[in-house]
């Protein structure tokens, strides 16, 4: 098939970028998105100029890596995958299709369509973690007998990959989905409740400091989220956090 | 120079809590004074960050990735094995230590192997102390499953997303040491060289690769935990970005490089569709303890298949040639990688294949809807009859287990697998060859250690499923913290070391003009077209099953693709920005030397075993034929063109374990 690409091209932090126009030819079905986008880029270079960059790396949907808007979509059309596990399949002949970065105070542009997101590990170093030593000296694992359901519960909030398309599809550009998908994963295990206060004060606080917006319950980040992380994680944080607040 | 493997004295089952007890500590106050560099931030990297810092060790982490959860670990699908026994199927950390060498074909270091069964079950423990979120059953306690090689169920699991769920495991006890200020992560930073003072491994040379700026970073020890080099296949089940780079320049300075040969073909991945395909996806192992695999028994279904006129459920079961379950009745199905994966080969090789390239076959889940359907009509009292009931309750159970697989499937072939059988084939999955380590996982250069997959030492010839995981986890969190404190005793009195000396500068020049010569090369070809080409003759003359002829010709061409790339590679943009094609020729042209190396190996090691296949040296059923006088670790040193390697082998000696023909019959 053919199509016509409207891409954004910004050289770095701190130029300015624009849209730029590109057709392609014998486009394949079978070809991933990203693909797609090798087979333009190897044409830009035999051309001598720039490929465009973008993030990318296992192309099987699970590093987080892969993160753009396609059609004003975060990760393109189809539901619950990464851009990387999208296929040229699902567009037609002659369409056009327009490619641009997460935009996000928070996720400054590094390059083309490549954005900042350590904002996001910043957030996981504030309390994304259970404090136990690395040591292997811990009881034995089946000595913390673990409800199945709270267990395949914590699993979901887990399989949250961050890649950002929440943040980038929320008009607040809040950060609340990938926030609580942590905070659920450990409210829902007997063995993060020890630090539970703490781990979600200081999370909010990061995520607050980081630039990050507030959740109105609109609901885009659930719908475009490639894992479909619930919006009841946002609902338990808020509960984890008012809890926290009354204990000060 | 004489390898020195060092395993400790005395019974096996001793060797390491002696080892323990004997080795060189640092005093806490002197961990405060010693810089640790861990590059890369898998499973093996992550780990060993974390618990290096926790042990009170400066630690600099460096990641190419944005983030360190992003390491390719992630996509590991299956499992993690451990001895527990907890299903009281007779297992133990004997059993996994003999399965582990058995499955690499006896070609692994009892000592190392013993040890990472030892400690496996530690890992679990870790893990879930940690939060990691395992597979639980009704009664609230840890869900096992069996997977191929193994006779036991050992391996616990996550849904399919276990390397997920262990990284983001790792990267949460990361997390709290870079919040502590313990760990100071470098992301988006690729290393380029090591830099070796007075024969001890003292730095590194990296790369800023949003800024292009190069960084001199010094410390008392070095640690490679980079994975694996699959890549050097351009089609593989690796990330994009996975790569040989650290380690080869390790090689270079002075590292060994071992058992470069030693690849693992997975049997179960997605087929390749056509030219412009960049990767290979995996469908995890763990299918084939459900799925069933089979091909036409007749030439005409399989036309009739090819050209559609034929769908695969329409074919009657006693057409069809459930090969693994005829040639190995034993194991059948759940038969280790390397087997299944030749003879997936060999039935597509005679003409088999179902797909139209006649590359694939079929992978069923058709009898597991049934049986799982009828138990669970069963159990609610429902009308076993029902066959649409029954397949309906089947297939939700299939859900449960690999509802995310399916979809992977789905996505990508386009065809829903809970309706037809998925088709597979096999793809370069894992590499067992890497840097030589001893038992303490020190390189051949003082102070620089390799863990997880960048070193070479617990698969053998065969890497079985869930024992990756196991491996970086073992070496990151439990072995390599303790082994580096025997080297890092001496150094409490050396103080900081300095990044200005000539051999920062030597190293920094060195890859400064590395860097020069591939920008400013204004050739007419792209990485990847040099890349693609490297990939075609490893899989065609280094792949699944080799040859003496086909080796020559392979370290033939790659070292003229080398010259050619050198000549004709073409590079746009500069070297002071974001420039993803330098990046990737500096690892492709790393690939380009490793891959002659591996086609030497190849050719040296005249026999068959585990996933490296002679053609010359098979029994009469087609079967891996092992030679006696092969039972060493071919390590290489580096002396200039890979021509020009010279070999080193380890003897190994098997006293625990007596060595057989492997057979899963």
């Amino acid at each position: 098939m053919n199509l016509t690409l409207k891409i954004w091209r910004q050289k770095s932090a701190k130029d300015k970028g624009k849209i730029v126009d590109y057709t392609m030819s014998d486009v394949s079905p079978d070809m991933s998105f990203l693909e797609m986008l090798d087979v333009l880029n190897q044409e830009l270079i035999d051309k001598g100029e720039e490929p465009i960059a973008f993030d990318h790396d296992c192309r099987e949907g699970i590093c987080g890596m892969c993160s753009m808007f396609v059609n004003g979509q975060a990760h393109g059309p189809d539901r619950a995958i990464t851009v990387c596990q999208l296929h040229m399949r699902s567009f037609k002949d002659g369409d056009t299709i327009y490619i641009e970065p997460w935009r996000a105070k928070a996720f400054p542009v590094i390059k083309d369509l490549i954005v900042d997101r350590s904002s996001f590990d910043r957030i996981q170093h504030a309390g994304g973690f259970i404090s136990v030593n690395t040591s292997g000296n811990t009881q034995d694992a089946n000595a913390i007998p673990i409800n199945k359901h709270d267990a395949d519960a914590a699993f979901d909030a887990a399989t949250c990959i961050g890649c950002g398309a929440c943040v980038a599809s929320c008009k607040n550009s809040s950060a609340m989905l990938f926030v609580s998908a942590k905070v659920s994963q450990f409210a829902l295990l007997p063995q993060g409740q020890v630090e539970a206060t703490d781990r979600v004060m200081n999370m909010v606080k990061q995520m607050d400091a980081e630039g990050f917006g507030n959740c109105t319950n609109t609901g885009a980040c659930e719908v475009e989220c490639p894992k479909g992380i619930s919006l009841e994680n946002i609902a338990r944080m808020n509960r984890e956090y008012l809890k926290a607040s009354f204990k000060g | 120079m004489a390898l020195d493997s060092r395993i400790p004295q005395g019974p096996l089952a001793d060797k390491w809590t002696r080892h323990k007890n004997e080795i060189n500590l640092v005093n806490p106050a002197n961990k405060r004074l010693i810089d640790v560099i861990v590059v890369g931030t898998g499973l093996a990297g992550g780990s060993a960050a974390a618990t290096l810092a926790e042990l009170g060790y400066n630690v600099k982490a460096f990641c190419f990735q944005d983030s360190p959860r992003r390491a390719h670990s992630i996509a590991a699908q299956g499992g993690i094995n451990a001895a527990k026994n907890y299903q009281g199927d007779g297992d133990s950390t004997y059993r996994l230590f003999y399965d582990t060498v058995k499955g690499g074909d006896y070609r692994s270091r009892e000592a190392n192997v013993y040890r990472l069964a030892e400690v496996s079950t530690n890992i679990i423990d870790q893990c879930v102390a940690q939060g990691v979120p395992f597979a639980r059953d009704y009664g609230g306690l840890l869900d096992n499953r069996s997977f191929g090689g193994v006779l036991v169920s050992r391996t616990f699991y996550a849904k399919g997303q276990t390397g997920q769920q262990l990284l983001l495991g790792a990267y949460s006890a990361m997390n709290r040491q870079i919040g502590r200020g313990k760990i100071k992560m470098f992301t988006r930073h690729e290393m380029l060289d090591v830099v070796i003072v007075d024969g001890k491994a003292r730095g590194i040379i990296a790369r800023n690769l949003v800024t292009g700026e190069i960084e001199r970073h010094s410390a008392h020890a070095v640690v490679l935990g980079t994975g694996g080099y699959g890549n050097a296949f351009y089609l593989s089940t690796y990330a994009m970005g996975s790569n040989v780079t650290a380690a080869w320049k390790a090689h270079k300075r002075g590292a060994y490089f071992a058992n470069p040969c030693y690849t693992q073909i997975h049997p179960t991945c997605i087929p390749v569709s056509g030219d412009h395909q960049s990767k290979l996806t995996l469908m995890s192992e763990s299918l084939r303890n459900d799925g069933r695999i089979w091909v036409p028994k007749h030439k005409k279904d399989v036309e009739a298949i090819r050209d559609g006129s034929l769908k695969p459920t329409q074919l009657a079961e006693e057409d069809r040639d459930y090969y693994l379950e005829r040639r190995y009745p034993a194991f059948g199905n759940l038969v280790p990688r390397d087997v299944a994966s030749r003879a997936a080969k060999e039935r597509c090789d005679e003409g088999y294949g179902v797909n139209k390239t006649g590359e694939a076959v079929y992978l069923d889940f058709a009898s597991a809807f049934m049986r799982y359907g009828k138990e669970q009509a069963h159990v609610k009292g429902l009308d076993e009859n029902d066959e649409a009931l029954v397949k309906k309750l089947g297939q939700e159970i299939v859900k449960n287990k690999y509802g995310n697989l399916f979809q992977m499937y789905e996505k990508i072939v386009d065809q829903n697998p809970y309706e037809t059988p998925m088709m597979i084939y096999p793809a370069v999955h894992y590499t067992m060859g890497g840097i030589w380590v001893d038992y303490n996982l020190m390189t051949t250069v003082p102070g620089l250690y390799a863990i997880g997959e960048a070193n070479f030492s617990d698969h053998g010839a065969n890497r079985l499923g869930a024992s990756a995981l196991m491996q970086g986890l073992a070496d990151g969190y439990f072995v390599l913290p303790y082994t580096i404190g025997d080297y890092l005793a001496d150094d409490i009195r050396t103080g900081p070391i300095s990044t200005d000396s000539k051999e920062f500068d030597e190293a920094e020049r060195n890859v400064t003009e590395t860097i020069d010569k591939l920008i400013n090369n204004n050739g007419t070809k792209s990485v990847d077209h040099f890349h693609k080409r490297l990939g075609k003759i490893m899989w065609n003359k280094c792949g699944m099953a080799r040859n003496e002829k086909d080796l020559k010709e392979a370290i033939t061409e790659i070292a003229a693709l080398r010259a050619e790339f050198w000549k004709d590679v073409l590079i746009p943009g500069g070297a002071d920005e974001y420039n993803e094609e330098l990046a990737k020729a500096g690892r492709v042209a790393d690939f380009l030397e490793l891959g002659e190396l591996f086609a030497k190996d190849a050719l040296v090691r005249e026999e068959s075993a585990g996933g490296h296949f002679r053609e010359e040296y098979q029994t009469p059923e087609g079967e891996a034929m092992r030679r006696k006088e092969f039972q060493f670790v071919s390590a290489w040193e580096y002396k200039g063109e890979p021509k020009d390697a010279v070999l080193h082998k380890e003897d190994l000696a098997y006293e625990n374990i007596k060595v057989k023909e492997r057979s899963y019959k």
